[in-house]
C-alpha cells in the first residue's frame, strides 16, 4: 500500500469510524462480579446497535458475522495457487481448514482479511462477503476490513517495544480507535484469552518476557481488543505445547459464540475437537492450483466423507 | 552444552557424592578424583571444550594437566623464542623492533606447536596454535589502538588543563601561554549539532521510504545515497563553498550534513531490515494504516538501533577537517553565531596549531586532538551501550 492509497483510506474511514466509536463501550456494569467463566456470556448480552441490520452500513462490531467466499482464486506472480474456492463460514461456528502442506490454506485465510495483498506479487480473484458486504468492494476500506476480521498468526508475534498491557491495546492505538475504559478492556481481553491470572501482576513487563504459549494467547487477546466479528487463526497452536494448546482451544470454544472463527490446523484431533465445519484443501497433482475437495460438517467429513481422498487424509493414509 | 551447564553439573556431582550424570561421564572426568574435578569450576572454556571432546576421544586430554603443563609450555616456548631472536640479533646484528616482534611471534608459535605436539595429539596442538594466533592478532589490534590513544594522550595531556577548556585564543599567542579551546568546542558542537538536527531526521525518513514504503523512486534514491557515501569530504566542502563563498558555521554544518546523510541512511535501512516482517503483518492485521505501522511499531522497535546509527553518524562528522576548513575556516575568537563570520572547531584548531613551529602551539593541537578522541570515545561507548540495551529488549525475537 502506498501513502496516497492510505490517504484515500483515511478520508473514507472517518464517517464509519464515527458509528464504530458511537457504540456503547462493551463493559460489564459491575467489574467486581466478573468471574472468568462468565465473561464471554456477559459480552454476548451487550445490546446490538439498532443500525445493525442495515446491509452496507452494518460496519460496527457486536455480533458474529457470516463470511462467504465465492470462486476465490489466487496467484503469486504468474503461478496460480488457488482455484475457484467457495466456502461459507457461518456465524457462531468454528470452521477448520485442513489439508496437506502447500495446498493454499494460509493463502485462502489471508485472502479473507485482505492480508494476501500485502505481498507485492500476490493477486486474487472472486469475492468475499462479510454479511453480504464485499470486503474487496467500495463500502469498506482495507483497514476497516482488517479491524473487523482479525488474524492470529502461526508464530506468536507480540510487539517487543510494548508492554503486555500496551500489546493488548495496540489494536486501538494502531487503528486510531478511542476507548473509554482501557483497564477493563485489558482485563476482559486477557481473561477471554485465558491469560489474565498469569499476567495480571506484570502487565507492564515487556511482551517478549512471556513464554511462547503465553505470547500466543497475548496475540489472541490483542486481536480480541478491537472487537473483530471474525477471527482467522493460522495454525495458532503449532508452536505450543499440549497444555497451552488446550488453553487456546478452550479460548476458541469460549469466544466462538461472539466471533466467527476460521482456523487452519494440521492436527486432525484439534479440527475435530474445536470445529463445527471443515473444509479440505488439496493440490490434486504437482503444478496445479489447490482447491477445496470437500467441505461440510466436521462430523460428516471425518466419519463418512464423500471423497475418498478426504477419507485417506483424515485417517492419516496420506498428506 | 555451555560451561554453565557443566559446572552446575559438577556442583551437583560433588554434593551427591559421585552420582555423575552419564552425559558428563567422559573418560577424563570419570577417572579423576573429586579433588581434581573440583578444579573444573574455575577453569576457562578451553578446558570445558577439552572435556566435551574427550567424550568421544580415545586419548583423553588430561584435565588436571591444564594449569601447570600449559603454563610450562607457554613459558618454555616464550623463553626459547626470546633466546632465538636475541641470539640471531647478536650474531647477525640485523633488524629493527618490528622484525624483532615478528620473528619472536613466528618462532614462539612454532616452538609452542612442537612442545604441545610432543605430549598431545595433533588436533590439540593445532587447536592451541590457532588459539595462540587469534590471541596474537587480537592483541596486535588492541595494542595498535592503545598505542594511538596513548600517544595522543601523552602529547595532549600537557596542555589539557581546566583553564584550556574555558578560554579562547584571544590573548594567547604562539609563545604566550594561557589560551584555550572553548571557542573551538562551541564551534564544533554548533556545527555538528545543526548538521545532525538536519541530517538525522532526513536520513531516517529516507530509510523509511526505502525500506518500508519501497516507493517508486526507491531504486534511484538508493543509487544516489550509495554514490554519496563515497563522496570525498573535500568535495562536499568545495560544493558548499562554491554556492556560498562566505565563511560561517552554518555552511560547515551543511557540508557535514551532506556527509552524514548517506552513512546514517544506509545504517538506518539496515536497522529497519532487522525488524521482523511478522510485526508489520501483525500490525496491518489489526487494521493499522501503513504510517501507523511505521510510527507505532517499526520505529519504536528499531529505536535503539536508529539511535546507535545516529550517534555513529555524529562521531564521523565531528572529526571532519577539510570541509569545515573550507566553509567555516578557523578563528582565534569565540564566535557563538553560526550564521556569520568564521568559526573555529576542534579539527581546524588542531590543524591550525600543528602547522606552526611553536612547541606551545603544537601542544595545544595535541590537546585538541585528545579532546576530540575523548568525545568520539564517549559517543561510541554510548552507541554500544544503547545498542546492547536494545538487543536485550528485543529479547528472544
Ligand atoms: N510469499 C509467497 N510467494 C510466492 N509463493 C508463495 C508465497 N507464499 C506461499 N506461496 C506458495 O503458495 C502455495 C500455497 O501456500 P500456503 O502457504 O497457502 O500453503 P499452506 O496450505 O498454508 O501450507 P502449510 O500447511 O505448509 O502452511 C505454496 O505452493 C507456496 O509455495
Ligand atoms: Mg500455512
Amino acid at each position: 500500500m502506498s501513502f496516497d492509497q492510505f490517504e484515500r483510506e483515511v478520508a473514507t474511514q472517518d464517517p464509519s469510524l464515527e458509528d464504530w466509536n458511537g457504540l456503547p463501550p462493551i463493559v460489564a456494569a459491575e467489574p467486581d462480579s466478573w468471574s472468568s467463566g462468565l465473561i464471554a456470556r456477559e459480552i454476548a448480552k451487550v445490546p446490538v446497535p439498532s443500525t445493525q441490520p442495515m446491509p452496507g452500513t452494518s460496519l460496527g462490531s457486536g455480533s458474529p458475522a457470516t463470511l462467504a467466499a465465492t470462486d476465490v482464486s489466487a496467484w503469486f506472480g504468474s503461478r496460480k495457487v488457488l482455484q475457484r474456492c467457495s466456502l461459507r463460514m457461518e456465524a457462531r461456528q468454528v470452521t477448520a481448514l485442513i489439508g496437506p502442506s502447500g495446498c493454499g490454506k494460509s493463502t485462502f485465510l489471508r485472502i479473507l482479511n485482505r492480508m494476501h495483498e500485502v505481498i507485492r506479487v500476490a493477486k486474487v480473484a472472486g469475492s468475499v462477503e462479510l454479511d453480504g458486504v464485499d470486503i474487496y468492494g467500495r463500502e469498506l476500506s482495507v483497514t476497516q476490513v482488517r479491524m473487523r476480521i482479525g488474524m492470529v498468526f502461526q508464530k506468536p508475534n507480540p510487539f517487543p517495544a510494548m508492554s503486555i498491557r500496551e500489546n493488548v491495546l495496540a489494536g486501538l492505538k494502531l487503528s486510531g480507535t478511542k476507548s473509554t475504559d482501557r483497564d477493563a478492556l485489558v482485563e476482559e481481553c486477557l481473561t477471554r484469552a485465558g491469560l489474565w491470572t498469569e499476567v495480571k501482576d506484570r502487565l507492564n513487563e515487556g511482551g517478549m518476557s512471556l513464554s511462547g504459549g503465553q505470547q500466543q494467547r497475548l496475540c489472541i487477546a490483542r486481536s480480541l481488543a478491537v472487537r473483530p466479528r471474525v477471527l482467522l487463526m493460522d495454525e495458532p497452536c503449532s508452536a505450543l505445547d499440549p497444555i497451552s494448546t488446550r488453553v487456546v482451544e478452550e479460548t476458541i470454544q469460549q469466544i466462538a459464540d461472539d466471533i466467527t472463527i476460521v482456523i487452519v490446523t494440521h492436527n486432525m484431533q484439534q479440527a475435530q475437537r474445536v470445529s463445527h465445519q471443515c473444509a479440505f484443501f488439496l493440490v490434486e497433482e504437482q503444478g496445479v492450483p489447490g482447491r477445496i475437495v470437500e467441505a461440510g460438517a466436521t462430523d460428516h467429513l471425518f466419519n463418512q466423507p464423500s471423497d475418498e481422498r478426504t477419507l485417506a487424509y483424515v485417517t492419516g493414509r496420506f498428506g | 552444552m555451555t560451561s554453565a551447564d557443566i559446572s552446575s553439573g559438577e556442583v551437583l556431582t560433588d554434593e551427591a557424592s559421585g552420582a555423575v550424570p552419564t552425559m558428563l561421564r567422559g573418560p577424563a572426568t570419570a577417572r579423576k578424583g573429586p579433588r581434581r574435578r573440583r578444579r573444573v569450576h574455575s577453569v576457562t572454556s578451553e578446558v570445558v571444550a577439552d572435556i566435551q571432546d574427550s567424550d568421544d576421544d580415545d586419548s583423553p586430554r588430561s584435565v588436571g594437566r591444564t594449569t601447570s603443563a600449559v603454563v610450562v609450555e607457554y613459558t618454555l616456548a616464550t623463553l626459547t623464542a626470546v633466546n632465538l631472536v636475541v641470539a640471531l640479533r647478536m650474531l647477525l646484528d640485523w633488524g629493527g623492533l618490528l622484525s624483532f616482534v615478528v620473528l619472536f611471534l613466528v618462532s614462539f608459535i612454532c616452538f609452542h606447536y612442537a612442545l604441545v605436539r610432543q605430549s598431545s595429539t595433533k588436533e590439540l596442538a593445532a587447536d592451541r596454535m590457532t588459539t595462540t594466533l587469534i590471541w596474537v592478532i587480537g592483541a596486535l589490534v588492541v595494542a595498535s589502538l592503545m598505542w594511538i590513544f596513548g600517544f595522543v594522550a601523552l602529547k595532549g595531556v600537557k596542555q589539557l588543563r581546566p583553564g584550556f577548556l574555558v578560554r579562547d585564543m584571544r590573548t594567547a599567542g604562539p609563545n604566550t601561554p594561557g589560551g584555550g579551546v572553548l571557542h573551538s568546542m562551541v564551534g564544533s558542537f554548533e556545527q555538528v549539532g545543526i548538521a545532525a538536527a538536519f541530517a538525522i531526521p532526513v536520513s531516517i525518513l529516507t530509510a523509511v521510504y526505502l525500506h518500508e514504503l519501497e516507493g517508486r523512486m526507491a531504486r534511484a534514491i538508493r543509487f544516489i545515497v550509495e554514490g554519496l557515501a563515497g563522496l570525498p569530504s573535500i568535495v562536499a566542502g568545495l560544493l558548499i563553498f562554491s554556492i556560498w563563498p562566505r565563511y560561517a558555521g552554518i555552511h560547515a554544518a551543511e557540508a557535514l550534513a551532506i556527509l552524514m546523510i548517506p552513512t546514517v541512511t544506509r545504517t538506518s535501512e539496515e536497522i529497519l531490515r532487522t525488524v521482523p516482517d511478522s510485526l508489520r503483518e501483525a500490525a496491518l492485521a489489526l487494521g493499522a494504516p501503513q504510517w501507523r505501522v511505521v510510527t507505532r511499531v517499526v520505529l519504536p522497535t528499531a529505536k535503539s538501533g536508529l539511535l546507535t546509527a545516529s550517534i555513529l553518524g555524529i562521531a564521523r562528522a565531528i572529526g571532519e577537517t577539510a570541509p569545515v576548513l573550507l566553509t567555516a575556516f578557523d578563528s582565534k575568537f569565540m564566535n557563538k553565531n553560526p550564521l556569520k563570520e568564521p568559526q573555529s572547531s576542534l579539527p581546524t584548531f588542531a590543524y591550525g596549531n600543528i602547522r606552526t613551529q611553536s612547541v606551545l602551539q603544537n601542544d595545544r593541537a595535541w590537546a585538541a586532538a585528545l579532546l576530540l578522541l575523548l568525545f568520539v570515545l564517549v559517543l561510541f561507548t554510548m552507541a554500544r551501550w544503547i545498542g546492547a540495551r536494545g538487543a536485550k529488549r528485543l529479547g528472544r525475537n
